[in-house]
Parts: structure tokens; C-alpha cells; sequence
């Protein structure tokens, strides 16, 4: 199993990500500078971390999703290959289109850090399969624009094909019917805003984040 | 050449941020204010040549999220 962590100027959740992958898979990911055109050979999984990228100018994620080696995710996400973004990355998975919908400016305009509730609302695809439907899960957030915004004819869509794969069970930043996470219409690229790589052990206060990581990587116990 | 880029919330997108300014307005005396909608200026700085079409695509590709934000190119 060989997974690579996409690190932008402005990441700083990059190492948290590695942890997590490295402690599930048991071998370190590469780390890919934002300035390479291609992956390492025979990824299996590509995981695009939290952070400011870019500083977030112009727009959160913006800067990051016209990098060069996004050109490479996105045709890397085109074969199949999965792809989770977290925070930042979810940002950057919109920018670049990969995902429906844009993240704006927290409704409350606060930044909000701290454990929130979340229900899975898909509790079949490949990031997913781990939760029983409906489960009530807890996983941190830290952001300022995680509002999910998209078209009336896009959320219904996306709602109607299944593709909400967590919602907030409490308002946490006005996201457009709760939506705190968003999969690909293949189902291999996954966007969030929770940080489920600060979920992995019962030191971060909860583990709830670690079966998504085991789901996702093929080990489910 | 110099070319301003005005970029907008689309109607009907919830803007937290002009409201924030609306109320302050408010908190500063300000009555009558209707509505407060805040956006992006980017002024460039381009070839004489340029053409529309390339002013344009910079602003879909780049400059404008099409997905929330409007633009508008004003030419010299």
C-alpha cells in the first residue's frame, strides 16, 4: 500500500496526515512538494492535507488546486485512484472541481476549533464503509471557511446520488444542509472539512477518525 | 494597459462578511443602509493586445470561483 501526502506552502497538517497513514498502512508516505508534475509510481492513495496553502489568497484553496502536481491528482482521481481531501485539501478538491460546490467564509464569521458531532450519512463508500448508517461519530474541526455552499439543483443531486458522506449533527458554520464532507460521482475522491487524522488515538480524546483511514486503506478489521 | 476586475457574490449567495460590515455601519450611526454586499478589486496590468477572450478565461480559470462569485472586466 503506497500513499503520498500532497505538502503546499501553507500546509501544516501534512504530518498529522502522514501519522495517520503510516499508522494504518505501516509504511511512511511520500511526501509530494506541490511544485513536482508527478506522483510517485503505483500510488494507492493520495491524501490532500489541512492547512493555509498558499496563505489562502485569493481564495482558500485556489492558489493550490492550479499548482502543478494537482494536474497529476486530478488524473490520478480520473483512474480511480482515491483521493481524500481534509480541511485545506477539501477546499482544494472544489477549486480544482474535483468536488462539487465551494467552502466560504464560516456563516458566524468565527473560526471554529474544537469536537463536533457529525452523522454519517453514507455509510457505504470506500472511505465510509466502516460506519453503520446513520452513526453518530465525533471529529474535530479547525476552520474559517468550511460553509458549504452549492446550486439548490446541485445539492439535490448530490443528496439524491448518495454522495453526502457525513453531515454536522449541530450547526457548526452554515454549511448549505449540514454537509461537512462530499464524495466524487466515481465515489474515489472524498472532500471534508473535519480532521478525522485527529481521531486516532484515544490520546487525541477519540478514535473515530482512525476506521475511516482503515476503511479507506483496505484493512478493515 | 490597465484592466480592473471587479468579482462579486452571486444573488442569492449568503454573504456573511457584508453583513458583518452592515451591521458595523449600523453600530456607527449609519441608518438607511439597505444591504451591504462585499467583493474583490484586481487591478492587472497587461499587454496593450490583450485579448477579451483572455481577460475573460483568466477570470473563469483564476480570478472568480463561477461557482459563488460573478465578474465584470473593465477596459480602458
Amino acid at each position: 500500500m503506497k500513499t503520498a501526502v500532497i505538502v503546499f506552502p501553507g500546509s501544516n497538517c501534512d504530518r498529522d496526515m502522514a501519522v495517520a497513514l503510516e499508522q494504518v498502512t505501516g509504511r511512511a508516505p511520500a511526501m509530494v512538494w506541490h511544485r513536482e508534475t508527478e506522483l510517485p509510481d503505483g500510488v494507492d492513495f493520495i491524501a490532500l492535507p489541512g492547512g493555509f496553502s498558499y496563505g489562502d489568497y485569493l481564495r482558500s484553496g485556489a492558489m493550490a488546486a492550479r499548482s502543478p502536481i494537482l494536474r497529476a491528482v486530478s488524473d490520478a482521481a480520473g483512474r480511480g485512484v482515491p483521493v481524500l481531501g481534509v480541511c485545506n485539501g477539501f477546499q482544494v478538491l472544489t477549486e480544482a472541481q474535483l468536488l462539487p460546490g465551494a467552502l466560504m467564509r464560516n456563516a458566524g464569521l468565527n473560526f471554529v476549533c474544537r469536537t463536533v458531532p457529525l452523522t454519517v450519512a453514507n455509510s457505504q463508500s470506500m472511505f465510509t464503509a466502516s460506519y453503520g448508517a446513520g452513526e453518530a461519530i465525533n471529529i474535530p474541526v479547525a476552520h474559517h471557511d468550511g460553509n458549504y455552499f452549492a446550486d439548490a439543483d446541485t445539492l439535490d443531486r448530490v443528496e439524491g446520488e448518495g454522495r453526502v458522506a457525513f453531515r454536522y449533527a449541530d450547526s457548526v458554520n452554515g454549511s448549505a444542509r449540514d454537509i461537512a464532507g462530499v464524495l466524487n460521482d466515481a465515489g474515489n475522491v472524498l472532500g471534508m472539512m473535519p480532521h478525522p487524522e485527529r481521531a486516532i488515538n484515544r490520546a487525541h480524546g477519540g478514535t473515530d477518525g482512525l476506521r475511516l483511514f482503515e476503511a479507506a486503506l483496505g484493512v478493515l478489521a | 494597459m490597465k484592466v480592473n476586475v471587479y468579482v462579486t457574490l452571486k444573488p442569492g449567495v449568503l454573504d456573511p462578511q457584508g453583513k458583518a460590515i452592515h451591521h458595523a455601519l449600523e453600530g456607527l450611526g449609519f441608518g438607511g443602509v439597505a444591504d451591504v454586499r462585499a467583493g474583490r478589486f484586481i487591478e492587472l496590468d497587461v499587454a496593450d493586445g490583450t485579448s477579451d477572450a483572455d481577460l475573460d478565461a483568466m477570470c473563469a480559470k483564476l480570478l472568480a470561483n463561477t461557482v459563488i462569485e460573478n465578474y465584470r472586466i473593465e477596459r480602458p
